[in-house]
């Protein structure tokens, strides 16, 4: 491994590159965009790179950098990459490109916006790749401004609500997140994710506390509560986890396509990566304190989030909330890692098989949803802004390709075997039916309501007599299919062979099942 | 050579008072000269401090009768405001090149004002200190009633008012000090050694605290503030805001706090569930933290928004002091620093940049302006201050507000979570403003017509630009190593100055 | 007596003889010569020879200190009598120039004889320590400013302020020759040493407390302080110019120098000592109080400056209270400082009034376009008075109110006033402020634009704006001296 620092160049080089992209300026040309795609297919190399340099054997970090920050806060700079990252490094690569091209056509302001939108990118790879709380926090909150402008600026009519509201709950988060945090450096002197997961798992955390503030050994636990429910909740609004969600629908149907890709790709797994990375680590006693309720929460997500679905007629909005839903499925598989596996001969490998399926499953529906949002984009743009489920039908007449490809982003959402959805969920109920077994039984209501509203979606969009005015509905060019082919592929070949991912992920399962078992 | 800083400003000030009116070109040019002389001195003085030393800049007798010596001094908190005047000081200059109505004697009591500012984190006499901190209260009437817009002269009168009654109550904390010591010195490290007696400080020190603390917008004296950075012209509101609020809070520290640690003590019952001023002023603080940013909140003037927002702020350097230690002071001094940064942005953008070319500040006006569109570099910069202002990570004041956060949990927790709500509130006040002024949707430009003939602002000028970028460098620059600053605050923390202040603070 | 003694006594009284003769020499040159030049020149020459008289009287005294006590305290001369004594003599000069532009046209010769007359029972006053010679210097004085307060015949408002004057003051000085005579009648001796002494041997007796309040009503009148300060504003705003700056600054000077002297360091240790200060407190709370909230609201700047007076007298009663323990060189900083800065003011009025035709508020409009250099000298007297740095009236207010707070044995009642005092002069900002608005903020009206041109009264309120920026800058020039006089005294 060379001694470059490559995790911050990863993180710089769509920094850099959106600064240039707006120096450079010029509306008219079609260079913003093309500079955008180069950098994007940059960093998809190097992520690539990274992947393939990658010891998925081991779980401690790897292309570690550490230097000493801001002494007087005990901060240091401290990133790498390990198996709770590297999956979501590489998703972030490979959406970043996408939303890049289907943004293609942006006529408002193209440099501003592919500026903003690889710093968006930016602060997606410092947040999965930081170890420390300061520059965790710094890349956390600096996706927020991008994504802020891209939404206000380019999003549809309630875009200015929208804008605001992502904005504000999200900050709402960041502000009991970053309070708890203070609270733990207080007790500990300590900002660095790993360290304070050391602490957190060996029970040091709430006597430091009670030591630094002069309370008792009881009020500490207390307080531990208050702060664990203060990042719980920075998390719970980004992911979002019922009923922290209510920002979601509005943001994803009112941003732009790309942007929503990026959203619901890779926003939504920062959240998802909180709890992997921090809550769980940092939080165990207090995680299992709550774990009943949070359960209960995460079904029933699940199950609302599928039945909202049904209910919705514009396009954007039923995958919003289907992301909702499937984000559950990851919030029930990791939860569920702290369930006492009493009763099971090895409840290791159950939950190693919950927590590799959540990994994957993130990836999987970053990839899924991106894909349907882009599919939608694309519809609304040839029906002339419309995206009503009653709107259209018999489209699959007209666009076979177009139909074929969104439909196997449809199934593969939907978790068909065969395609990529399929195998992660799988993974996630292998290890949840032992772990809890009334959790994934109430969570099937929730597939099969997925089931009914996804194939509704189908019957009622590509099915059916086709309207006259779709008559000369147009297909997909050969520029779209090229675009959207790599991907589409991708859900291909997970289905078929996941071990190409998993691999990466398993010294890091392992070693995280290991820690939970103290 | 940070002396100079002081004698650079007030012979900038003579000068330019003699020049005569027309000659408003020279008097720019000399004016940005002495601003970059005395932010040269300061850098290059700064760079001769030692972290953890005290450099003595000047002593000589002055009033030998009365013990009285005019003593400068400097450590790393000195330095640290020093800096920030510096800064400030240019970025006013450069926003203020379009006065064009008596522009020497703008400068000339700009510039005094300036050098009274120094003065006062010069001091190393508290006679000295004062006379300074009541030098730096004139010419902001002055500058407010003569160049002002709204209201002028009724927020100039109110600030002198305040300022002065505020400086009435240090002056007779000052007097008490004075002869409880016996009248011989007024040199401040010597009065920090002498043991006054507990009771005397228990009553002393609310009075120069709330003293110096009326300039600093402790709620609820800070009713001065948004009256009176509104009426200011830009270059006096990018001042007041950003170094002489700072002058109350240096003072807090350096001489309520300093001289007199065990005023911080606990009383000796509670009165009203308060133990002690501590408490009750750390209370204050929060106060002023959640009413500033829900004040702002609901302003309809874009300048409203940003002085309430300025109380806010400055309750966090308030709140961090009222933390007793180490970290929460050091982030008091680095918010004083950040929020003199980011305030001046904030009011050069609304002042210079937007009022002065749309001629309105109301937010509903604005909205139908499309000023995103027509004013794009006024937008921009107007967004990276506000996202520094709300205390995003990667800006000076991200860093600031965490030490004070920290210092506040070991206070009390419940402050923290209060101060938890206040930031909210300021993000949501800085979304709003943001999008109501420059990126309007539909919603917002319903009542608002866009005038008949669309707005074609002049463009954003050169000294405007480079005003906007050089603090836009310095607040990120500090955000990301805030260790620039820290290495010269935490060694001057750590000082006997403030040994007992650490001591006598532990609750 | 022989005739030795009686040529040392010239030598000590040499001063006050100059004077004498500098009265003379100005009513004989003035009848003699000087009747048929033009009347600037006239007032120009007559103020020449007058301050010619003061400079070698205050160079006499700067230049020949000697110490005397004659005839048990009838003449006594020290080194502070002599400091202040140079001021008194200085602030004469100075009322004697402003009068060349800005004194009433007719009489001249008689005016600043007047005035030079005046400031000889000054100068008297200030050397006596001796009831009866208190006295007489006093009225020498008085008399002298009731004329030169009805002076300009022309016109009603100056006959009215000299007969209110005169009428308040007649009944001051009885009140104050009342109380002489029963402290003489009661300790059987004019000089203050045996006045305290029979005090101190009396215990305290109800007629000592009666005959002291009645000679303080009678400095009160002095000093324009409450409860006789009602002439002040109808003084000040009707007298001619120099008239209404002589008696703000000289007599306010050389009334508080002999009013400490009687009050405080006669009678410091004494039993009724108590409530010489209580009744002192009372009288400077209610001249600071009252001084400070009628001047808020005054349209005229020369009836601001009279309230002004009087809260700075209110301010001065409190120095009064530290003497016993700290002397008077607070005291007397404080007092000439502001003699300076209210001369200075009233010249800048009267040179306001001559151009624009009358001192209220509107008619300082705009004066920073006309006179950029008066304004500024009004910008330092209206700071100074308000007691902002680095001008004289911050430094003299901070000297008093530490002395005052040295002042031990009154429990918390000097902390009090302090507190008081500042609150006040918080306050007092915003009324200079006002008379600063109009000058610098205000446009000029256009019936009044015209430049008013710099003359030797520019330049003397110019001068008089230096000394108060330097005496504030390096209070030590005049604190040395003061402090030195104070402590052999």
């Amino acid at each position: 491994m060379s001694q470059l620092p490559w995790i911050t160049i990863l993180t710089l080089l769509p920094l850099l590159g959106g600064a240039a992209i707006l120096l450079s300026g010029n509306e008219k040309t079609p260079w913003p965009r093309r500079l955008a795609l180069g950098v994007c297919l940059g960093v998809l190399g190097l992520a690539v790179w990274m992947a393939a340099h990658f010891d998925g054997a081991s779980a401690a970090p790897q292309f570690e950098e550490r230097h000493d920050w801001i002494p007087a806060l005990a901060v240091e700079y401290r990133a790498g990459v390990d198996g709770l990252s590297v999956l979501m490094v590489l998703l972030t690569a490979l959406l970043a490109p996408m939303a890049v091209l289907a943004s293609w056509g942006v006529s408002r302001r193209p440099p501003l916006y592919f500026a903003l939108m690889l710093w968006l990118q930016a602060g997606l790879l410092g947040t999965f790749t930081a170890l420390n709380f300061f520059h965790w926090f710094l890349y956390w909150e600096l996706s927020l401004i991008p994504a802020f402008f891209l939404i206000r600026l380019w999003g549809g009519a309630r875009r200015g609500e929208a804008a605001t509201q992502f904005f504000v709950y999200t900050m709402a988060g960041s502000v009991t997140l970053l309070l708890a945090f203070l609270a733990l450096f207080l007790a500990t002197g300590k900002f660095d994710l790993l360290e304070l997961a050391g602490l957190g798992r060996s029970g040091a955390l709430a006597p430091a506390l009670a030591r630094e503030l002069g309370w008792s050994e009881a009020a500490a636990r207390g307080g531990m509560l208050v702060i664990f429910g203060g990042v719980l909740l920075g998390f719970a609004v980004k992911t979002p986890m019922m009923p922290f969600h209510s920002w979601l629908p509005l943001t994803y149907a009112e941003a732009p396509t790309g942007v929503t890709m990026l959203l619901t790709g890779a926003l939504s797994k920062m959240g998802m990566y909180g709890f992997l990375r921090i809550l769980l680590p940092i939080f165990p006693g207090q995680t299992r304190q709550a774990l009943t309720p949070l359960l209960w929460l995460t079904v029933a997500g699940i199950v609302i989030s599928a039945g909202a679905a049904l209910a919705q007629r514009d396009l954007k909005r039923v995958f919003a909330w289907s992301s909702i839903n499937h984000l559950g499925y990851c919030l029930l598989g990791t939860f569920v890692l702290l369930r006492p596996g009493g009763g099971l001969a090895q409840p290791e490998l159950e939950q190693s098989a919950a927590l590799a399926g959540v990994l994957l499953q993130m990836f999987n529906h970053g990839l899924t949803a991106a894909l349907l949002f882009w599919f939608t984009g694309l519809l609304a743009r040839r029906a002339g802004g419309r995206r009503d489920l009653e709107d259209f039908g018999g489209l699959r007449r007209v666009a076979p390709v177009f139909c074929g490809l969104m439909g196997i982003a449809i199934f593969s959402s939907l978790g068909l075997p065969g395609l990529n959805g399929f195998i992660s969920e799988f993974l996630i109920f292998k290890g949840v039916f032992p772990l809890a077994p009334w959790a994934a039984a109430a969570s099937l209501a929730g597939l099969l309501l997925t089931a009914i509203f996804l194939l509704n979606l189908l019957q009622k969009v590509f099915n059916g007599p086709l309207a006259e005015r779709w008559r000369g509905f147009p297909d997909l060019t050969w520029g779209e299919r090229l675009a959207t082919a790599p991907a589409i592929a991708l859900l291909l070949v997970i289905g078929v062979y996941p071990q190409l991912f998993l691999r990466l992920v398993n010294g890091a399962v392992a070693g995280f099942v290991n820690q939970l078992r103290f | 050579m940070l002396a100079w800083t002081i004698y650079f400003s007030f012979a900038a000030a003579l000068a330019l008072g003699c020049l005569p009116e027309r000659r408003a070109a020279a008097a720019r040019r000399l004016a940005l000269l002495a601003a970059l002389a005395g932010l040269a001195a300061a850098v290059a003085g700064a760079l001769r401090v030692a972290p953890g030393t005290v450099a003595v800049l000047a002593d000589a007798a002055w009033i030998p009768s009365l013990g009285i010596r005019y003593q400068l001094a400097a450590d790393g908190l000195s330095v640290t405001l020093a800096l920030l005047t510096g800064l400030a000081g240019v970025a006013g200059v450069l926003f203020s090149w379009n006065i064009e109505r008596r522009t020497p004697e703008f400068f000339a009591l700009y510039f005094a004002l300036l050098g009274g500012v120094y003065g006062v984190f010069l001091s190393q006499d508290l006679f000295l200190l004062f006379v300074f901190y009541e030098i730096a209260i004139i010419p902001k009437y002055f500058l407010i009633a003569i160049w002002g817009s709204t209201r002028r002269e009724y927020g100039a009168m109110k600030l002198a008012l305040y300022s002065f009654a505020g400086s009435a109550l240090v002056f007779a904390g000052m007097l008490i000090l004075y002869v409880a010591a016996g009248a011989r010195t007024m040199n401040l490290p010597e009065l920090a050694a002498v043991d006054f007696p507990r009771g005397l400080q228990l009553w002393v020190f609310p009075l120069v605290f709330a003293g110096f603390g009326v300039l600093a917008g402790l709620w609820p004296f800070h009713t001065w503030a948004p009256t009176g950075h509104v009426a200011a012209p830009t270059a006096a509101s990018m001042l007041l805001a950003g170094v002489v609020m700072k002058l109350g809070a240096y003072g807090c520290l350096r001489v309520a706090m300093g001289l007199m640690p065990l005023g911080l003590a606990d009383w000796a019952s509670p009165v009203l569930g308060l133990a002690s001023w501590r408490e009750l002023f750390a209370l204050l603080a929060v106060a002023g933290i959640v009413y500033g940013a829900l004040a702002a909140l609901v302003q309809g003037d874009f300048k409203f928004v940003i002085g309430y927002s300025s109380v806010s702020h400055m309750g966090f350097v308030l709140l961090g002091l009222m933390t007793l230690q180490i970290t929460g002071l050091s982030g008091a001094a680095l918010q004083m620093f950040s929020h003199g940064i980011i305030a001046g942005l904030l009011f050069a953008v609304v002042g210079r940049m937007i009022y002065d070319r749309a001629h309105t500040r109301d937010l509903g006006a604005l909205a139908g302006l499309q000023l995103g569109a027509a004013l794009p570099f006024a937008a921009v910069s107007f967004t990276l201050a506000a996202a520094a202002a709300m205390g995003l990570p990667g800006f000076s004041g991200f860093v600031a507000e965490l030490q004070v956060l920290v210092g506040a949990w070991r206070a009390s927790p419940v402050l923290a979570v209060a101060t938890g709500f206040g930031i909210l509130a300021g993000v949501a006040y800085s979304i709003r403003v943001l999008q109501r002024a420059f990126f309007p949707g539909p919603a917002e430009r319903a009542g608002n017509p866009p005038p008949a003939a669309p707005l074609v602002p002049a463009p954003i000028t050169a000294p405007e630009r480079l005003g906007a970028v050089l603090l836009i460098t310095v607040s990120v620059a500090v955000g990301l190593f805030p260790q620039l600053l820290l290495r010269w605050i935490v060694p001057a923390l750590h000082a006997p100055w403030f040994e007992r202040l650490l001591q006598g603070g532990r609750l | 007596m022989n005739g030795a003694a009686y040529l040392e006594l010239l030598g000590q009284v040499a001063p006050e003889t100059v004077m004498v003769l500098t009265v003379l020499a100005v009513l004989a040159a003035d009848a003699l010569a000087l009747r048929e030049l033009s009347g600037p020149y006239r007032k120009l020459l007559l103020a020449l020879i007058g301050s010619a008289g003061c400079l070698v009287a205050a160079g006499w005294l700067a230049g020949f200190p000697a110490d005397a006590n004659w005839l048990e305290g009838v003449f006594v001369s020290d080194a502070l009598a002599r400091g202040v004594k140079i001021g008194l003599l200085a602030l004469t000069a100075a009322t004697l120039l402003l009068a060349v532009e800005t004194g009433p046209a007719e009489h001249p010769g008689e005016y600043a004889a007047l005035v030079l007359l005046a400031a000889l029972g000054m100068l008297f006053l200030v050397s006596s320590e001796d009831l009866l010679m208190i006295f007489v210097s006093l009225e020498l004085t008085s008399l002298c400013l009731y004329a030169l307060a009805g002076f300009d015949k022309a016109c009603p408002r100056s006959a009215e302020a000299g007969l209110k004057y005169f009428l308040v003051g007649g009944v001051s000085a009885a009140f104050t020759l009342y109380g002489f005579s029963l402290l003489y009648g009661v300790s059987g001796g004019l000089r203050l040493e045996e006045v305290a002494a029979a005090l101190r041997q009396s215990g305290g007796q109800p007629v000592f407390i009666l005959a002291l309040a009645l000679a303080a009503i009678g400095f009160a009148f002095k000093v324009a302080a409450v409860p006789l300060q009602f002439w002040a504003p109808d003084v000040y705003q009707g007298a001619p110019a120099p008239s209404a700056a002589l008696i703000a600054s000289g007599s306010k000077v050389a009334g508080f120098f002999v009013f400490a002297r009687i009050l405080s360091a006669g009678f410091a240790d004494t039993a009724i000592h108590r409530e010489m200060v209580l009744l002192l407190a009372l009288l400077a709370g209610a001249s600071m109080i009252l001084g400070n909230l009628a001047a808020l609201v005054q349209s005229s700047v020369r009836r601001l400056l009279a309230y002004s007076a009087i809260a700075h007298a209110g301010y001065l009663l409190l120095g009064i209270l530290a003497v016993p323990r700290a002397g008077l060189a607070a005291l007397m900083y404080y007092a000439l400082t502001y003699a300076l800065a209210a001369l200075g003011a009233f010249g800048v009025v009267a040179l306001v009034e001559r151009h624009t035709g009358g001192s209220s508020m509107t008619d300082f409009d705009g004066l920073r376009r006309r006179s950029p250099l008066l304004s500024l000298a009004m910008l330092v007297f209206m700071l100074s008075l308000a007691g902002i740095p680095p001008l004289a009236g911050f430094f003299g207010k901070f000297y008093v109110f530490a002395t005052v707070l040295q002042t031990s044995g009154l429990g918390g009642l000097p902390l009090a006033l302090v507190i008081l005092a500042l609150a006040l002069s918080a306050v007092s900002l915003y009324y200079y402020l006002l008379v600063l608005k109009r000058i610098y903020v205000q446009p000029a009206s256009p019936l009044a634009s015209k430049p008013i041109p710099l003359s030797l009264s520019g330049a003397l309120v110019l001068v008089l704006a230096l000394l108060v920026v330097l005496l504030g800058c390096l209070p030590e020039l005049l604190l040395r001296p003061l402090a030195s006089g104070a402590a052999i005294h």
